[in-house]
């Protein structure tokens, strides 16, 4: 039992650092620090730049344009992404769709799509959910029908994220209706440009314009962009959701998160006094602080874990990433807002360009810090709510 | 990065596991407790057979050579077992005085008897206003010739009743609550000045409320004006070695409550069934994964060099498994039901060692004020 990183790995490490001091714009950090999500031109130019120097699929294959790293310097890459902040390569492309494409694709899918999604040449968007499956996934009813070469979509998808950036989204469908609910199903490319869909807002409690919903209405779609075997689109989807199995953690996010707590509580009075040097506020950040380590711990097993196994079947530890990963984010974004007190509650999406309240009625540090509190109520019940893990946890490793 | 266990490593486990399996099944272990000692002779020399009481030990001195991995290992297994024995006093506590503080001319002389089980030892520390502050010392030493000599009163020596030796803190300069002037001295349990009354601890362990009164010491540990470096040093360890007790007894009242769910039947069908019983014992496996998690990360931090990271380290593993013991051992008994709450069943023993674990050299809440009151551990940026 060695529980170090290597020397190699700590020099890796360095020069990951190095690299994002020296090419990460001050605009994209600073939003970043300040909690607002990155803008999608910051985004595509970050992503640029990650794959200009080979970065940009930490986990792909080399044949496929990965870097080929081991488990151990993945997770370095993105926990100092998420420290510096930066922004994480675009997960719909690089942890999403392209890993199905490179699994179950066509030679011809892979020649057209991969180099693409690494260069963020499309944003790709998510169609998985509907209004009648969200936990339930595989209740979904949109209908693609074969007629000829093409498939002929009718339905709706819903809480599709950033659908408002996309040119493409990969979809679930219902081919077979006669079959059992997940051996009907299949997964299918679709250019957002195609005539009958429709892309509909959806505003969160916050007021930020990140979900949608994406209507389709006879949609076209070639059958060479069906992705694996008809009916067994299930499959990629339970690869989709099994393959990232340390992501969600988002260790580096927290730990960030926490710096910034303890800058703005330096900044925040209360009692005649910095907020940090209450006793009662600093436990709770140190209550935060110590289940970060924990979790911290936890993914380092699953890595020297993951890298020695052999077979798929998931670690019990993995079902802990999900569930402590969210809680901790969400405790941190309660303390950050809290830690801010009256200027926490000038209203505005911090995302907005236009139009948001963002006159000088609060210090900077303060800003939608409320906000992002009342957005990442979503990170519970996203990627498989923590209780769907809870069920998942009872079945699969207590056999209750 | 490697978690994967050694092969020698893997032995050790596998022996200790053995061992236990063995010798401490549920009624054995309640034998023990009944017995003159509180626990058995038997099993402990067969702990000396195994070297595992002179674990930490070097090679070169009749030892184990084990490091903090090995202690973990076979912590875990005293942990699933809930033994009674005074391996943490005498090998963990006992045997990090010795080899932190020690003089070779007493470790020659002592390691040995400690390694083949002759000698017991126990820290004589706590007192009536200490709480969990190590430096809050009112016990005096005073020199006397080359030797010293301690008055005062110590109280929950654990396994202090059965020791031959005694680790005592007193101090030998300045106030109750100052850092320095604070020795540890090894005093005869059995020599004249020394007064002990054993008693029986709710984990179902031993303890003893020593009075000291003009007792020399056979010898002094460290640095007798500076000695609480060396004290942190060894309750650091001792610590780590307590978090994998946590986790091995956690897991074992965790596997407990699992098997009961699956055999209770009410309403017709198994309590297991439940979705309510099944997401709090997903909460207890999260509970006992970060656990796990931490006891590594402790194991890790025993031997940072750094004493102020490694206090630190220390606390954020006391505040995680102390959390975590309380949830995991409180559920065990809830959705047991009746059942556990019986004496005759064994999943109140283990919350009743998991609750003193958490409080054993400073409880979750204790390393929570000292962890806030010292930075946390993610520096403001």
């Amino acid at each position: 039992m060695d529980l170090r990183f290597t020397d190699e790995e700590i020099a890796f490490r360095q020069e990951v650092r190095d690299f994002i001091a020296k090419e990460l714009p001050a605009e994209t950090r600073e939003r970043m620090v300040a909690g607002r999500s990155p803008t999608k031109q910051q985004v595509v130019d970050w992503q640029r730049k990650l794959n200009a120097r080979g970065w940009a699929a930490p986990e792909w294959p080399k044949e496929h344009g990965g870097p080929g790293w081991t488990l151990a310097q993945r997770y370095i890459f993105r926990e100092e992404l998420q420290q510096a902040p930066a922004p994480s390569p675009l997960g719909f492309n690089i942890n999403m769709c392209g890993p199905v494409i490179i699994e179950f694709g066509t030679e011809e899918q892979k020649k057209k799509y991969l180099p693409r999604m690494l260069n963020l040449d499309d944003w790709w968007c998510q169609g998985f959910s509907e209004p009648g499956a969200g936990s339930d996934l595989a209740g979904l009813k949109t209908r693609a029908v074969r007629e000829g070469d093409h498939y002929i979509v009718n339905g709706q998808k819903t809480w599709t994220t950033l659908a408002q950036h996309a040119d493409w989204i990969f979809l679930l469908v219902r081919t077979d209706p006669n079959a059992k609910k997940q051996e009907g199903i299949s997964f299918l490319l679709c250019d957002m440009k195609t005539p009958g869909i429709t892309v509909r807002p959806i505003i969160t409690i916050e007021g930020g314009h990140e979900v949608n919903e994406v209507f389709f209405d006879d949609v076209k779609i070639p059958a060479e962009n069906l992705v694996g075997e008809e009916n067994r689109g299930w499959d990629c989807a339970k690869f989709l959701l099994g393959n990232e199995r340390f992501g969600q953690a988002r260790v580096g996010a927290s730990r960030e998160r926490i710096r910034r707590l303890k800058v703005i509580a330096q900044e925040s009075m209360d009692g005649g006094r910095p907020l940090m040097e209450d006793p009662d506020f600093r436990r709770k950040v140190t209550e935060i602080e110590v289940e970060l380590k924990a979790l911290e711990m936890t993914v380092m097993r699953v890595i020297a874990t993951e890298s020695k196994r052999k077979d798929k079947k998931p670690d019990p530890a993995t079902s802990v990433l999900k569930i402590k990963g969210t809680e901790i984010q969400q405790m941190c974004s309660e303390l950050l807002m809290k830690a801010a007190g009256p200027y926490a509650w000038a209203d505005g999406d911090p995302d907005e360009e236009e139009g948001s309240n963002e006159v000088d009625v609060a210090p900077d540090w303060a800003f939608g810090l409320a906000g992002v509190y009342f957005n990442w109520r979503k990170q519970s019940i996203y990627g498989g709510s923590n209780e769907i893990q809870r069920n998942i946890m009872a079945k699969a490793f207590l056999g209750l | 990065m490697d978690f994967d266990l050694t092969e020698e490593q893997r032995l050790l486990q596998d022996s200790v596991a053995r061992l236990l399996g063995d010798k401490y099944g549920f009624e054995q272990r309640k034998a023990y407790m009944k017995s003159a000692d509180g626990w058995s002779r038997e099993v402990w020399s067969q702990y000396a057979e195994l070297g595992l009481l002179g674990l930490p030990f070097g090679e070169d001195e009749g030892g184990f050579g084990g490091g903090p991995v090995e202690t973990l290992i076979v912590a875990e297994q005293i942990g699933r077992y809930i033994t009674l024995e005074p391996w943490m006093s005498t090998v963990v506590i006992g045997g990090g005085f010795l080899r932190h503080g020690a003089s070779q001319e007493l470790r020659n002389e002592l390691v040995p008897q400690v390694a083949s089980g002759e000698m017991l030892l126990a820290f004589a520390q706590v007192e009536r206003q200490s709480r969990y502050d190590l430096f809050d010392v009112a016990t005096t030493a005073k020199k006397d010739g080359d030797g010293w000599v301690i008055n005062g009163r110590k109280g929950y020596v654990v396994h202090g009743d059965s020791a031959d030796r005694l680790i005592v803190t007193a101090r030998t300069a300045g106030g109750q609550r100052d850092h320095k002037g604070i020795g540890v001295f090894l005093v005869d349990a059995k020599g004249p000045g020394v007064e002990r009354r054993g008693y029986r601890t709710v984990d179902g362990q031993r303890a003893a409320e020593v009075e000291f009164s003009g007792a020399r010491a056979v010898a002094v540990l460290g640095n007798p004006e500076d000695g609480l470096p060396l004290v942190d040093q060894v309750v650091d360890e001792c610590i780590a070695a307590l978090a994998g007790e946590a986790v091995g007894a956690m897991q074992a009242a965790h596997d407990m409550t699992i098997d009961y769910m699956k055999t209770r039947q009410q309403f017709g069908r198994p309590i297991g069934s439940f979705q309510a019983l099944q997401h709090r014992a997903a909460d207890m496996l999260v509970a006992l994964e970060q656990s796990r998690s931490m006891s590594y990360f402790a194991a890790m931090s025993a031997a940072e060099r750094n004493p102020a990271e490694r206090r630190k380290a220390m606390a954020a593993v006391k505040v995680q498994i102390g959390r975590s013991a309380r949830f995991v051992g409180q559920q065990s008994i809830q959705l047991h039901g009746g059942i556990a709450m019986t004496i005759e069943y064994a999943a109140g023993h283990y919350f009743k060692r998991l609750t003193v674990n958490d409080a054993m050299f400073g409880d979750a809440d204790h390393y929570v004020r000292y962890l806030s009151e010292t930075g946390g551990l993610v520096a403001a940026a």
